[in-house]
């Protein structure tokens, strides 16, 4: 007598025996039959013809079949509207009925009906089932709310339900709340900007109270509703953690979890001397550790956020490296995570215990595993200073075991602790050189080929062990191949004498026999350097390089933020804020942690306050990215900013290109082609407005010496950015416009292909080379470079008109900014009118385009104002004295050929100056008059 | 929330679809298929997956996966654990979880199914307040049913729903009233060739059979409970009280539950009841090698160890192995290469031991891999962190229960490195 009964079929064709079954007079027969129907679609077969079949079956008064009638509507009403509405009388008659279950039940299938039409009859029964008197079937309607939302979310906003649901969060009955947070959460999630959950303390105080008493689900909405509280100071931080922490001691992993996210949120705001502060750390640990006894699919989702828990505070989990320790039988993806939560709690203490278990790991079967664990013994001698000898002998006790995969792995972590150590660990190279046979993966043997180069001094036969590997040349990879090139010309610089022929021979494989253009480049750059200063070429080459960062592996302290307020979320899975992978989530809201308010504190920790908004005369962060993503993708800048940000980095620009191999070999990071930073003359001239220059030559002394330069503000704040930090300024000499940018980066990861791209503007502003940063930006290192600018890009009306959106790019991500230029840039050097003409023209414009300002609080005399505009190309044509005050009349070209013509009278008594300006485009007025004032008062 | 639910069996065939909104197609597990053939083995596919519109977040027990289908953003660990939560209301109704049993009472899963979520959010997942709603199949119900026409769908708001104490109904009657409890506790450790522990930890749980009628009120109290610093509890513990006087007080669901689970890692307090000692060797030059392993009792407080088994994942170019046990029968599976042996009882002053000889493939070289040693035990009336409790109380009701504390200790991930 089981159910499998239901799938036997017949040869009539079961369609049309269902059909006559659901239309028996019996019920018993009747109901079997919709079991069999039921049990058809759970399968996945069609059953949607019986449609008007079943429906017939609804009117009845037994529960049972009433259920599986409405199972069946659930699942068919979408493909079949006009029959649905047959249902709706039901529905509604079912909504008043005594029994509160069956009450339950209409409101909980109709919403689940996806049919528009029906909505409309739906809303006045499931008003009534808000203010039901049973409290289940309240908690059913709100829920039901949230259906609707999905279907119709217009229809709910008129309705007012929203306001009901909120009204539910003071409902009397636990459940209720919970079902009404969990209702509100899941439609502020598509509704980012609306303050549907606006939390106060009377309802932090009422969810609190709610908490303790509603099912472990409803505490998961709960606790999840209170992370995005803000509590306005920290003696209430510290009473919602002391509510919230009982919650640590939950059986349901995901309570735990939420209740771990609230509290790392809120500790935040509490001060480290507290008391209470170290007693929430020592009570973070044991649930966390409990996790990990779960069941595997748990504990890979708490590794993922014990990961970033252990990056934001270490001291939680110091203690307990032990658990972290790999069981051979643990599914794979559950080791691969522990064995990075290892190397993040490696420290001096635990090393040696920690330098054990990774080498048991490298017998392991899993070459996976096996790989990991041998890379993160190399990332454990980077870390840990101590212990790097003992790494070192771990690798090379491994590479004895002679096993392929151990050996390659190994050799590609010596280099990179090479390059952390230079100059301490070169006895290995001896073993290293006896495997050179065995390597087979081209990141192998590229570290090999490196270690050979940068240490050839001190092997012997450097050119026989290179010259092997170079007569399979045009087989390598890539990768073998840029490296060999290096290799051998560092080989050469150290050995000139005996290495001519081998050099000439790799630089003609490169340049004459490669159609790869990286490699044809970096043997040109090469050839070229060579033959013409052999003593450069040397110091390029050879130049010293920057050590690599211990901490390029840990994510960045803004995101790491960010992240910390999803913990339990899929974003804490996959590392990344919800906006880089969350599907239809419009603009979603980025959430930060709360500053700290304990007064001592505040000072410590400057990188956890929230961005502030910037002050209101600095150049502002593009809010949202959303309306400017259009505009800026026709930009060809790089990849659409909503893919997950890792796909920016494989983009690279034309003139990128030719640095970026060379990164990781190191050797050629350190030489480019004309730095971009020597004057900008030689750069910005040829491309920018060349013709200025010229007619400039006459232009006399204020010329030289260049137009004023505001001092440099900060455009793009690093928290907005990932830790790039982005500070600037415009200036003009002699004809060439450029952008004097600072990149600092603050990030703790090495940053690299930079590229920038502004958008269309009002004066077709547009970079007139790319910008290029030499060396990859190193964590708090700043950079300083002039961009020379030219204005033949294409033009659109800003607003405000000197408005300049820029993006830029680096390895991280693409992040925009806007700022306002000063439109003295644009004054150019022919800017000076001919008497004759000046006073034709002024006739000549209406009135209505002259336009008159007070410059107020400048005490320069005529002469000196006049010599200090003409700095920035503001030409006096003419010097009237009348009645005691001072005439000048002046003229000024704008790079798109705009005149303006000024009259500035001066009282010698009065600091006061009044401008009157005339121009034929007299918006721009008002942007000159500014120009004046910035330039008179600085 | 959680959109779909996908059962799928070992041979990937998908046998149960539920939509909580609106229907997802199945093609969406082609994903996890994906997933499931770059895994070598069923355990390591990963639990979550991501797809160009949905995620898919996997559970694998009783050779089923449980694939749950979500849209947005949806904290996994619910979704996990909720997943876990249909396969105990299976198994609680059917006893076993298997495929073919959830085919036989598919309309019974699917209207289970269907009480547990609404849209996409918990609604009853407490298997009490469940069986209230539609009783698990049972051969005489359905005999019954057949002749009266009763259906098996409660037509009553189940009790336990809106009440303060949601995990009980009311209106429970026993004749014999009975409360048991039973204190287990499983022992991971990872020891190293040397015999040194590297890491032990206990897992306790107390597991509670109470069948007792009314609404009684139980108080718990421990003999040394400073030993529970990490524990969860069922959500029917007081907290307060735990916090403040040590004492666990509930009102117990009825019939089975898990009061509250354990974790002891302190090093110092967790014993080792067992040591092995190996002798394992493949030599390069012949293609065999040796093999020796001896089983004794450690730290037992005088009990016996018992139900001792051990396995162990031999390397590929094992081809064959002779041994000999000293008791208990063993097994060496020349396909799989794991070799089994199931001791029973260990007599301390007669200890176990297997002995003999591996044969290898010939040609290959030495197996890298030392294969490691995996152990079950289990020791009777003993929980080997010493925790014991101290009384049972009963308020609220005024018969007499019968009271009974058993205590078991077993190995869980119990391994030794050779």
């Amino acid at each position: 007598m089981t159910d499998s009964k239901y799938f036997t079929t017949t040869k009539k064709g079961e369609i049309f025996e269902l059909k006559a079954e659901l239309n028996s007079d019996k019920k018993e027969k009747k109901k079997e039959a919709v079991k069999k129907v039921i049990a058809s679609m759970t399968v996945g077969k069609d059953v949607s013809a019986l449609f008007p079949d079943v429906v017939n079956c609804m009117q009845t008064d037994n529960l049972e079949l009433k259920k599986l009638v409405y199972l069946y509507l659930m699942n068919y009403a979408k493909s079949q509207p006009d029959m649905a509405i047959m249902a709706v009388n039901t529905f509604v008659k079912d909504c008043e009925d005594p029994n509160p279950l069956i009450r339950a039940l209409a409101v909980r299938t109709m919403g689940c009906i996806r049919v528009d039409k029906i909505t409309e009859y739906l809303c006045e029964p499931l008003r009534k089932c808000l203010k039901d008197e049973d409290p289940y079937v309240r908690k059913t309607a709100a829920v039901c709310v949230a259906k609707l939302h999905d279907i119709n979310a217009q229809l709910v906003e008129d309705q007012g339900f929203l306001d009901t649901l909120k009204d539910l969060i003071s409902d009397s009955n636990p459940m209720v709340v919970a079902n009404a947070v969990a209702a509100l959460s899941e439609i502020a999630e598509s509704h980012p900007s609306s303050n549907l959950l606006d939390l106060n303390p009377q309802s932090i105080n009422k969810l609190l109270t709610a908490l303790n008493e509603c099912t472990e689900w409803g505490q998961i909405f709960i606790l999840d509703c209170l992370a995005n509280y803000m509590p306005k100071d920290d003696r209430e931080a510290q009473s919602i953690c002391e509510r919230v922490t009982p919650r640590l001691s939950h059986a349901n992993s995901a309570v735990v979890l939420s209740a771990v996210k609230v509290l790392m949120k809120f500790m935040e705001m509490l001060s480290k001397d507290l008391d209470y502060y170290g007693t929430l750390l020592k009570k973070l640990a044991p649930p966390l550790v409990t996790l990990l006894s779960a069941e595997p699919e748990l504990q890979y989702v708490a590794l993922r956020n014990i990961n970033l828990i252990v990056q934001k505070r270490p001291e939680i989990l110091k203690h307990e490296m032990k658990v972290f320790f790999v069981k051979y039988n643990d599914p794979i993806y559950v080791k691969l995570e522990k064995l990075d939560i290892m190397i993040r709690l490696a420290s001096q203490a635990n090393i040696a215990q920690v330098l054990a278990e990774l080498k048991e790991y490298a017998t392991e079967v899993d070459v996976d595993f096996v790989r990991k664990a041998v890379r993160a013994i190399g990332r454990c001698a980077i870390k840990v200073e101590q212990s790097a000898e003992r790494c070192v002998s771990t690798l090379l006790d491994l590479i004895q075991t002679k096993v392929n995969y151990v050996v390659q792995e190994a050799i590609v972590v010596i280099k990179d602790i090479f390059r952390k150590y230079p100059n301490k660990y070169e006895s290995v190279i001896a073993t290293l050189c006896e495997n050179l046979d065995s390597l087979d993966e081209p990141e192998a043997r590229a570290a090999m080929i490196w270690i050979v180069g940068e240490y050839a001094e001190r092997i012997d036969n450097a050119d026989e062990l290179l010259e092997s590997f170079l007569e399979g040349f045009h087989d390598e990879s890539t990768q073998v191949q840029l490296q060999l090139l290096t290799a051998i010309v560092k080989l050469f610089l150290k050995k000139p004498t005996e290495t001519q022929e081998l050099v000439q021979q790799v630089l003609s494989l490169a340049t004459q026999d490669s159609d790869n253009p990286d490699l044809r480049d970096r043997g040109y750059i090469y050839w070229r350097l060579l033959s013409t200063d052999p003593v450069a070429a040397k110091e390029v080459v050879l130049a010293e390089k920057p050590l690599i960062s211990e901490e390029t592996d840990l994510i960045e302290p803004t995101l790491l933020d960010e992240l910390i307020c999803y913990i339990g979320t899929l974003a804490s899975v996959y590392h990344k804020p919800p906006s880089a992978f969350v599907e239809g989530s419009r603009g979603v809201v980025h959430k930060s942690l709360p500053p700290r308010t304990g007064s001592s504190e505040s000072a410590e920790s400057p990188d956890t306050a929230p961005s502030g908004g910037p002050a209101a005369d600095q150049p502002s962060v593009i809010p949202t990215q959303g309306d400017l993503l259009g505009d800026l993708l026709n930009l060809d800048l790089g990849p659409p900013v909503s893919g997950p940000p890792m796909a920016t980095s494989t983009v690279q620009m034309g003139a990128v290109d030719l640095l970026g191999d060379s990164l990781m070999g190191g050797s050629g990071g350190s030489f480019t082609p004309a730095p971009s930073t020597t004057a900008p003359t030689n750069v910005g001239a040829p491309l920018g407005s060349g013709l200025g220059d010229l007619f400039d030559l006459t232009g006399g002394v204020g010329t030289l010496s260049g137009s004023y330069v505001a001092p440099k503000t900060v455009w793009l704040p690093a928290m907005k950015a990932k830790g790039l930090e982005i500070s600037g300024t415009f200036s003009r000499q002699v004809g060439s416009i450029s952008m004097d940018l600072v990149l600092t980066n603050k990030a703790l990861q090495v940053m690299s292909d930079f590229a920038i791209q502004f958008n269309r503007n009002s004066f077709g502003l547009a970079p007139a080379a790319p910008l290029q940063v030499h060396a990859p930006l190193a964590p708090n290192q700043s950079v300083e470079i002039s961009l020379p600018l030219n204005t033949v890009g294409s033009v659109m009306k800003m607003e405000p008109l000197n408005n300049l959106q820029v993006a830029v790019k680096n390895n991280i991500d693409v992040f925009y900014f806007s700022t306002l230029y000063p439109l003295h840039i644009l004054f150019v050097e022919d800017g000076k009118m001919e008497r004759q003409m000046f006073l034709a023209t002024w006739k000549d414009m209406p009135n209505e385009n002259e336009t008159q300002f007070q410059i107020k609080d400048c005490s320069l005399n005529a002469d000196a104002v006049s010599s200090k505009l003409q700095g920035s190309n503001i030409f006096t044509i003419a010097k009237r004295n009348v009645e005691g005050q001072d005439m000048l009349y002046q003229s000024l070209k704008l790079t798109n050929g705009i005149w303006v013509l000024a009259e500035l009278r001066i009282q010698p008594s009065n600091p006061s100056f009044t401008l009157s300006l005339k121009c034929r485009a007299p918006e721009v007025s008002q942007y000159i008059y500014q120009a004046y004032e910035t330039i008179l008062k600085n | 929330m959680i959109h779909s639910l996908f059962l799928i069996n070992a041979s990937g065939d998908i046998f149960l679809e539920k939509h909580w909104k609106s229907v997802v197609s199945r093609s969406v597990c082609d994903y996890f298929f994906e997933a499931q053939e770059r895994a070598s083995e069923a355990e390591n596919v990963p639990p979550v997956i991501p797809t160009p519109h949905h995620y898919l977040l996997s559970i694998y027990r009783h050779k089923i996966f449980f694939v749950a289908v979500i849209q947005s953003e949806v904290p996994p660990l619910f979704v996990i654990e909720f997943l876990h939560r249909v396969v105990d209301t299976f198994q609680d109704y059917f006893g076993v979880c298997s495929e073919v049993i959830i085919k036989d009472n598919v309309v019974v899963v699917y209207e289970v199914l269907e009480e547990m979520l609404d849209n996409g959010f918990p609604l009853a997942t407490e298997s009490n307040i469940l069986k209230e709603l539609i009783k698990p199949p049972t051969i005489l119900r359905t005999v019954v049913n057949t002749i009266t026409g009763s259906t098996n769908v409660g037509d009553q708001l189940p009790t336990g729903q809106l009440s303060v104490v949601p995990w009980r109904r009311t209106g429970v009657k026993y004749t014999n009233n009975e409360a048991y409890f039973d204190v287990i506790e499983e022992i991971d450790a990872i020891i190293d060739k040397s015999g040194s522990t590297i890491t032990a930890e206990i897992q306790g749980v107390i597991d509670a059979c109470v069948k007792l009628t009314g609404m009684p009120d139980l108080t718990l109290s421990f003999m040394n409970p400073r030993l529970l610093d990490d524990v969860s509890f069922h959500p029917c513990v007081r907290f307060k009280r735990w916090e403040s006087e040590r004492i666990l007080s509930f009102i117990p669901p009825d019939g089975n539950f898990r009061l509250l689970s354990y974790h002891v890692s302190a090093q110092n307090l967790v014993a080792i009841p067992v040591y092995v000692k190996h002798n394992i060797s493949f030599r390069d030059s012949s293609s065999l090698g040796r093999f020796e392993i001896t089983v004794g009792p450690k730290q037992t407080m005088g009990k016996t160890v018992e139900g001792v088994m051990v396995t162990s994942q031999m390397p590929k170019s094992v081809l064959n192995m002779t041994l000999m046990p000293s008791q208990g029968t063993h097994v060496f599976d020349p396909v799989t290469k794991l070799l089994s042996w199931d001791v029973g009882k260990i007599n301390p002053q007669k200890l176990p031991s297997l002995k003999g000889s591996v044969s290898l493939q010939a040609g290959t070289s030495k197996p890298d891999e030392n294969p490691t040693i995996n152990l079950q035990f289990k020791i009777q009336q003993l929980a080997i962190s010493g925790l014991k409790v101290n009384r049972l109380d009963m308020y609220g009701e005024k018969y007499k229960p019968f009271k009974g504390i058993k205590y078991m200790t077993k190995a869980g991930k119990f391994q030794v490195r050779t």
